[in-house]
């Protein structure tokens, strides 16, 4: 079939773990878009859904460390973390082994993307479903790109990824969904923590809505670093969904600052009956 | 610095029950089998969250092996405050190089 649905979203752990010392006057009407991203979400009828995540260390390590990597398990479990600090239950997630094979094969004509038949979701893919899934009864299908351990992959690399996301979709009869997981400025796990840049924020949804792939690309990690943090490396993954939807453009629904969750909380869609010119290279 | 060995160390506590359990029955013992410098294993025998921060484990590791070992979210990030005024900034890995290399100044 397709990509039926295309959206992106912060994971925060502290969006579960802390969610009672967030100011509710911020924190409801960010769960009400998230709310609204999971009925959009439901009422786009998907068969699987592609989690794009920048993973910390769960599963991948400085010892082999994939720049792309795809899932391929009938059934995956999360989250890593414990349970009690996450407030997220441990549980099994089914997967679609058959399917991922099929959209990995695919997308290796162009990306050289590592498989994994094992997969411990940690907060990164769990907060997200927690609010768009939470019954844990859509079949995943983990994406994960290296936000973590330099060398990186770079962003004109990672919006390709999603094009070759993009093309596998197209290429199987399954209805797929797609959300891209990350923070966008943030300098989590640090003293910094609850430091949010929502200028830098905005500016960037800005060019996620539009799909500007010029405007995307052209940050330098330094200047990443020096205006998001390290943690502003997780563009990356939402990057990659604006790749998958090349040609769209999207709508944010939300961006605010939430310094207990150590991110803007932010939920946007690509609307995929839209068009807007793509741009070379 | 054997910072990758740190990290090892801490990526395979995480993920690993069996190692935990290694772990808190015999810690000399786990560290035994990770080429750690003296500071290193010293500050892994300490529990000392805000000297391991110093010498560059990346927080999505230490986070969770602070709550781990008992420290509330708000003593986690208090820890390595502490460090930095104590220790002075970052001395490798990816905090290394924030804010122009001041590592994690507040």
């Amino acid at each position: 079939m397709s990509l039926v649905f295309a959206g992106i979203m912060s994971h925060g752990p502290g969006m579960t773990a802390r969610a009672d010392r967030a100011d509710p006057a911020v924190r409801e009407p960010f769960y009400a878009a998230l709310g609204r991203l999971r009925e959009a979400l439901e009422q786009s009828r998907p068969d699987a859904l592609i989690v794009i995540a920048a993973e910390h260390f769960a599963n991948f390590f400085m010892n082999n460390m994939p720049a792309y990597a795809i899932g391929m398990a009938d059934e995956y479990e999360g989250p890593i973390e414990d349970p009690e600090w996450l407030r997220i239950p441990r549980r099994a997630i089914p997967g679609a082994a058959d399917l991922s094979r099929r959209i990995i094969g695919e997308v290796m004509a162009t990306v050289d993307v590592a498989y994994a038949e094992e997969w411990k979701f940690d907060h990164g893919i769990m907060v997200p479903l927690n609010f768009l899934t939470p019954r844990f009864d859509l079949p995943v299908i983990p994406a994960n790109i290296n936000c973590q351990g330099p060398p990186l992959t770079p962003l004109h690399r990672a919006y390709d990824f999603g094009r070759a996301i993009r093309r596998a979709c197209d290429a199987v009869p399954e209805r797929i969904a797609l959300v891209g997981t990350g923070g966008i400025s943030h300098w989590p796990a640090t003293p910094n923590s609850g430091k949010i840049n929502v200028e830098w924020d905005r500016e960037f949804l800005n060019r996620w809505a539009r799909n500007d792939r010029n405007a995307l690309t052209s940050y330098t990690d330094t200047e990443t670093l020096r205006d998001a943090g390290q943690g502003g490396f997780e563009i990356r993954t939402l990057t990659a969904v604006a790749g998958a939807c090349e040609g769209h453009a999207g709508e944010v629904w939300f961006c605010e600052p939430i310094p207990i969750f150590a991110t803007s909380g932010f939920a946007a869609i690509m609307d995929l009956s839209s068009a807007v010119e793509a741009q070379a290279a | 610095m054997s910072l990758y060995t740190l990290q090892k160390l801490f990526y395979e506590l995480n993920r690993n029950p069996a190692v935990q359990e290694a772990f808190t029955a015999d810690r000399e013992a786990v560290l035994s089998s990770y080429r750690l410098s003296e500071e290193e294993a010293e500050a892994v025998r300490e529990d000392d969250i805000g000297k391991l921060y110093i010498l560059g484990v990346n927080g999505q590791i230490l986070m969770h092996f602070a709550a781990w070992r008992g420290l509330a979210w708000d003593d986690y990030i208090q820890a390595m405050k502490d460090a930095l005024v104590e220790h002075g900034q970052v001395r490798a890995g990816i905090y290394a190089a924030v804010d122009g290399g001041e590592g994690g100044a507040v």
